[in-house]
C-alpha cells in the first residue's frame, strides 16, 4: 500500500488555477523531486499536503487514512513533517525550545500534571530535553542550544528547521527548497546530509528544489509542474531531455542545448 | 542515573525554597495586620496591589505570552466578582462565609473561565485587531447584561457582601497564580502558547494543537481574572457594572505593558508600580485618570515591550527548565 496517495488535487486562488489534477504516489522510502519554474504551483502542493489550504477538489490519503480535511497539527502528529522555503523558526525562542516544540504531539503530560509540576511531568520534560539535545548534536547545533534561533547563521537556521521537523519522527518529510540561498559547497554538504537522513530516519521525502544538481543527485523520480499542471513524471535524467520541460524552463525558442540549471 | 537523581534533588530543593518563601510571606500577611503593626490604609493598598498583580499576570498570559490582544479583560473580572458575591450573599449561609469564601472565589473563577470560551472560540478563526474587537464587544456585553439584571441591582450595583477578603487571602492567590502560570509557561504547552505568538502557522505545522492551547490560555486567564474579581468584590463590599468598564480593562493593559509583556516578574513590577503611583496621585483628583492612558502612549513610543520586556527574573524560573 502506498504511504501517501494524492489524487486529482486542484486548487484555485480567486480565478487563478494554481494547481490542476495533481497526482502523486509515494511509497515507503521514496525520494521524489518536485520541480518547475517560479509560480508553477510547487509550494501550493506543499500547502495542500500540510493543511495550510483546503483543496477545491481531490483526495489525500496518508497511511491508509483520508486526511484531506484534517487540520495541519493533526497531520503533523500523524507523521507528516515539513520545512519552509523562507525559513519559519520561532525566532525569539531558544534553539532548544524550537526543537522541543517539534515533539509537541509526542508530549503527553496532562494539563494537571503540568500545573502541579509532578514527578512524572519532570521526567517527561527531562526525556524531551535529552532527545532534543541529541537531535541538536546530530545536526552540530548542540553548542547553540540556549541561543535565540534568530542569532544562528543562515545555513544553521536551515539545519535547525530540519532538526525541528525530524524530532517528531515523521514518516514523510516535505522539504521546500532546502538549498535556497546556499553556495556550491553548502549545497553539496546539504545533499550528503539529506542522503544520510533519508537512510538514518527511514524517511520518505518529497523535495522541492531549484538546483537541478541536487535533484539529479538525490531523487529517484521527479514531477515537473508548469502553470499548475504536471507536464512530466518519471526519471530525472529523462526530464532534462523532455521538450515540454525545456520549454517550461527556457521558453519556446529552439535553443534546446541549454539545460535547466 | 546519578545525574538525574542530582537534577531531581536540585528541583526538589527549588520547590522547598519556593514553598518556604511562600509560607513566610503568607505568615507575614496574616501576622502583620492581626498584630496591629500595619495600619488599615496600608493593608488596603497592598490588597489592591495584590489583586492587580493577579489581573496583570492573567492578562499577560493572553497578551504577552500568546500574543493575542485582549482589551476586554474586565468582563471576566466582572463575571467572577458577581458570581462570588451572589454566592456569599444569597446562596451560602452567612455564618459560613469565611469558610466558604475560597469556594465562592473558585466558583466565580470557573464561571469566568466558562465565559473565556466565548472569546476562545472566535480566536480559532480570527486574530489580531479583529479578535481585539471581539474582546471589546465581550466586555460591553457583560456590562450591559449586568446593568439589566435587577436581581443583582442593575446599574445601581450589588452590595451586602461581608468583608471576607484579607491580606492573607490576596497573598495566597497571588502566589497560586504565579505558581500555576510559571509551571504552565515552562512546559511544552507553555512553549506552544509562545509559539502561537511567534508564528501561528508554523506552530500548527510542527504539530502544536493551537485551538486546544487557545482554550487553555483564555480559560486559565479568565479564571484568575474571575478570582481577582471575587477578591475585589469582598474587599470593596460593593460592586457595580461601571467598575468593570473598558476603563478597568485599560488599567490592566497599562500594567501589563508597563511591567513587560511575556514576563511574570514584569507583571508583578507593573501592577505594583502603577497601583502605588495611582494611589500617590490621589490629590490630582480627576486629572489622575489622564495618567494611565498617557503612560500607555509614552510606553508604546519609547519602550513597547515594557520594563522587563520578555525577560524573566531568575527566581521565577524553575531550576530544571
Amino acid at each position: 500500500m502506498a504511504l501517501l496517495e494524492v489524487t486529482n488535487l486542484s486548487h484555485t486562488f480567486g480565478g487563478l488555477q494554481a494547481l490542476a489534477d495533481f497526482n502523486v504516489t509515494l511509497n515507503d522510502g521514496d525520494l521524489v523531486g518536485l520541480i518547475g519554474p517560479n509560480g508553477a504551483g510547487k509550494t501550493t502542493v506543499f500547502n495542500l499536503l500540510s493543511g495550510v489550504y483546503r483543496p477545491d477538489q481531490g483526495r489525500i490519503v496518508f497511511a491508509g487514512r483520508d486526511i484531506t480535511l484534517w487540520p495541519s497539527y493533526r497531520r503533523m502528529a500523524a507523521g507528516l513533517s515539513r520545512t519552509f522555503q523562507n525559513i519559519r523558526l520561532f525566532k525569539d525562542m531558544s534553539v532548544l525550545d524550537n526543537v522541543r516544540l517539534g515533539a509537541f504531539a509526542y508530549y503527553d503530560s496532562s494539563f494537571w500534571q503540568i500545573i502541579g509540576r509532578t514527578a512524572a511531568f519532570r521526567r517527561q520534560e527531562r526525556r524531551l530535553t535529552q532527545e532534543a539535545m541529541a537531535m541538536l548534536a546530530r545536526f552540530g547545533l548542540a553548542d547553540a542550544a540556549q541561543a535565540p534561533a534568530r542569532n544562528l547563521p543562515y545555513g544553521e537556521q536551515r539545519r535547525l528547521e530540519i532538526a525541528r521537523a525530524l524530532i517528531s519522527r515523521p514518516k514523510v518529510l516535505l522539504l521546500d527548497e532546502p538549498a535556497a540561498g546556499m553556495n556550491q559547497a553548502e549545497t553539496l554538504e546539504l545533499v550528503a546530509l539529506l542522503r544520510d537522513l533519508h537512510r538514518e530516519f527511514a524517511l520518505t521525502i518529497l523535495l522541492i528544489e531549484h538546483h537541478m544538481g541536487v535533484v539529479l543527485d538525490l531523487c529517484q523520480r521527479v514531477l515537473v509542474l508548469d502553470f499548475g499542471s504536471t507536464i512530466f513524471a518519471g526519471d530525472p535524467q529523462a526530464a532534462q531531455e523532455h521538450p515540454q520541460v525545456l520549454e517550461a524552463y527556457l521558453g519556446k525558442e529552439e535553443n534546446s542545448d541549454e539545460k535547466p540549471s | 542515573m546519578k545525574k538525574s537523581e542530582e537534577a531531581a534533588g536540585r528541583s526538589f530543593g527549588g520547590t522547598w525554597s519556593f514553598a518556604l518563601g511562600a509560607l513566610a510571606l503568607l505568615g507575614l500577611a496574616w501576622l502583620l495586620p492581626a498584630s496591629g503593626l500595619m495600619n488599615l490604609y496600608l493593608q488596603q493598598v497592598l490588597m489592591y496591589v495584590g489583586i492587580n498583580i493577579i489581573l496583570t499576570l492573567s492578562l499577560n498570559l493572553v497578551n504577552g505570552y500568546m500574543g493575542e490582544f485582549s482589551v476586554g479583560h474586565a468582563g471576566f473580572m466582572a463575571v467572577g466578582a458577581y458570581v462570588a458575591a451572589v454566592l456569599t450573599v444569597a446562596v451560602f449561609p452567612r455564618a459560613w462565609g469565611p469558610v466558604l469564601f475560597p469556594v465562592a472565589l473558585i466558583l466565580g473563577g470557573l464561571a469566568a473561565a466558562l465565559a473565556g470560551l466565548v472569546v476562545a472560540f472566535p480566536s480559532f478563526r480570527t486574530r489580531g485587531d479583529y479578535l481585539a474587537i471581539v474582546t471589546l464587544a465581550f466586555n460591553m456585553i457583560v456590562k450591559s447584561i449586568l446593568e439589566n439584571i435587577n436581581a443583582v441591582g442593575g446599574p445601581r450595583g450589588y452590595m451586602g457582601m461581608a468583608k471576607l477578603c484579607n491580606l492573607a487571602w490576596v497573598v495566597f492567590w497571588v502566589l497560586a497564580t504565579l505558581l500555576v502560570l510559571r509551571n504552565l509557561i515552562y512546559s511544552n504547552l507553555g512553549r506552544g502558547i509562545i509559539a502561537i505568538r511567534e508564528d501561528e502557522l508554523a506552530a500548527n505545522l510542527v504539530s502544536v494543537n493551537t485551538p486546544r492551547l487557545k482554550i487553555y490560555a483564555f480559560c486559565l486567564s479568565a479564571f484568575f481574572a474571575g478570582v481577582a474579581g471575587g477578591l475585589y468584590a469582598h474587599l470593596l463590599q460593593f460592586i457595580n457594572p461601571r467598575s468593570f468598564s473598558i476603563l478597568k480593562s485599560t488599567d490592566m493593559l497599562v500594567m501589563v505593558y508597563l511591567g513587560g509583556i511575556g514576563s511574570l516578574a514584569g507583571s508583578i513590577l507593573g501592577a505594583s508600580l502603577y497601583t502605588i503611583l495611582m494611589e500617590l496621585l490621589r490629590p490630582l483628583e480627576l486629572w489622575r485618570w489622564v495618567v494611565g492612558p498617557l503612560l500607555l502612549v509614552l510606553l508604546m513610543i519609547f519602550r513597547p515591550t515594557g520594563i522587563m520586556g520578555l525577560k524573566e527574573a531568575r527566581w521565577l524560573k524553575p531550576r530544571d527548565s
